[in-house]
């Protein structure tokens, strides 16, 4: 029998990191947005960010594939490690880096190209496929993999803007996961989303994390306490607190933590 | 960020009706075991009716915390401390409940006494009682304080009490022993020093629950435990009371 005190003290599990990042600060200009955030993400988990508006968290995930290269006088400093390698290294390519570190975003972003193009678009751009068989391969085991499958089989050549809101962010998660990534970046994948659709997306993301290692920045805290294994709390531009979910949700150690997540400031 | 309150200014009016709910509960707890010990020492029969019937409300408040807890948990998701004070507060309405429970019971076996003529001397009872009734007192002040220090000077009292019992228990038997006429009377009383010394360490289980819910943690040390009498022998030759 299980006694009730090994319950409540897992033995830790050398925790793995797939990314390491360390003192990372990110300045806009002269404005500086993050100071010296450092976290470990464990791979094959979800670790969410949480904090206020502004408080740095999209710009943090935006670090993790270099989507910040693109904002112009965004300057990122400190170190972000990908299985030890740094990504902000001059050889790194980062087209290649970002099929690795795959993207959804808040808004679900088709383009304006059938169903099949959409998921076929990045193994199209980086040769993933050497002939028409293995590029169908491709498309409908992502498709399968998003979950979604079922719903667009008999209409894979129809437009993806003409999907529902929450089949489009599925079929966005499809296209990421087509380039098969290692880890997928998600900037408020549900806050377009209804109720049914949000449980969806969520459904999936539990399921993905059996292969990939998930990081995602959500303004709901009950999403970030369902389905994160892992939570950052931001503010201001720094880590206030960083812990197991469960124990974030139940007993944060930081004041500003508390503050936050029970509705006391924002 | 320093301001203690909610956003939703709602939300705090919410959980404050619920722990004065909590209060009042207590406050009542504690004011049953009173009357029914003063039944007890005044032999008052008509004090151990009201004390009775007076459980019905301790009832009646325990289902509106029910609500009240239920209520917060459907539509403010409550996390963290907000959390930690409803899952609390639900624990220790059932808890007090028990608690009004004791003392009726101990006023039921008042006036099983009354009837009859024999009076022992009863003044360990009393004592055990005021001593559970300040754990009592003590306990709801940890609460509406959020004192955790005071919480656990509580969980560290109850040994008292179940020394105080310990001791009771034997003398008990003892008279039994001494005098087989005594034995109803003993063993009501008996059974009232177990009902008190049961009040305790419900009050240590409140002691523990504030700590919870103050700290996020449950107290570390293992729980002071002294009632021994579920071990407790005496033989015949034996009745010197020790």
């Amino acid at each position: 029998m299980q006694m009730l005190a090994e319950v409540d003290t897992p033995v830790e599990n050398e925790e793995k990191a797939i990314i390491s990042a360390r003192d990372v600060s990110v300045f806009y200009g002269d404005k500086q947005a993050l100071n010296k955030v450092s976290l470990e993400i464990p791979v094959n988990k979800i670790t969410s960010l949480i904090g206020p508006s502004g408080c740095g968290k999209s710009t943090f995930l935006r670090c993790l594939n270099r989507m910040n290269d693109t904002v112009e006088g965004c300057r990122v400093e400190g170190k972000i490690l990908l299985d030890g390698a740094d990504i902000y290294d001059a050889k790194v390519d980062e087209v290649l880096l970002r099929a690795r570190v795959g993207m959804v975003f808040q808004k679900p972003n088709p383009f304006p190209k059938s169903i099949y193009d959409n998921v076929a678009y990045g193994p199209r751009i980086h040769g993933l496929a050497h002939n028409k068989d293995e590029l169908d391969d491709i498309v409908l085991t992502s498709l399968e993999k998003a979950g979604l499958l079922k719903e667009v089989r008999d209409r894979l050549n129809s437009t993806g803007t003409g999907l529902s809101g929450g089949q489009q962010q599925r079929l966005c998660i499809a296209r990421a996961l087509a380039v098969q990534p290692d880890i997928i970046l998600m900037d408020e994948p549900c806050s377009a989303l209804d109720p049914i659709a949000t449980a969806k997306v969520e459904e999936l993301i539990e399921e993905l994390r059996e292969n990939y290692t998930i990081i995602i920045v959500t303004h709901s805290m009950q999403q970030a306490a369902r389905i994160s294994q892992k939570t950052a709390f931001f503010h201001l531009g720094e880590i206030v607190e960083v812990g197991d979910t469960e124990q974030l949700f139940t007993s944060p150690k930081d004041e500003r933590t508390q503050g936050y997540i029970t509705g006391r400031f924002g | 960020m320093s301001d203690n309150s909610h956003i939703v200014t709602s939300y705090d009016e919410d959980l404050g009706e619920m722990r004065n709910a909590i209060i009042e509960m207590g406050g009542l707890a504690e004011s049953q075991l009173e009357a029914a010990i003063r039944a007890l020492v005044d032999r008052n029969s008509d004090l151990a009716q009201s004390t009775i019937e007076a459980d019905v409300d301790i009832d009646e408040l325990e289902k509106e915390i029910d609500n009240k807890a239920v209520r917060i948990l459907a539509l403010r998701n409550p996390v963290a401390d907000d959390l930690r004070n409803v899952i609390s507060a639900l624990k220790i309405a059932s808890t007090l409940e028990r608690v009004a429970d004791y003392s009726a019971n101990i006023a039921k076996r008042v006036i099983a006494l009354n009837t009859s003529e024999t009076t022992r001397s009863v003044s360990a009872i009393p004592r055990m009682g005021e001593l559970v009734r300040h754990m009592i007192d003590d306990t709801l002040t940890a609460y509406a304080k959020n004192d955790a220090e005071l919480a656990y000077a509580v969980w560290h009292r109850d040994q008292d009490v179940d020394q105080l019992y310990n001791s009771m228990f034997r003398e008990l038997l003892t008279y039994m022993m001494e005098d087989p006429r005594s034995i109803t009377t003993c063993t009501h009383m008996i059974f009232m020093a177990k009902n008190i010394e049961r009040i305790g360490d419900h009050m240590t289980n409140i002691a523990e629950i504030i700590i919870y819910q103050v700290t996020g943690e449950a107290p570390k040390q293992n729980r002071p435990k002294g009632d021994k009498t579920s071990v407790t022998m005496i033989e015949h030759g034996d009745t010197k009371a020790k």
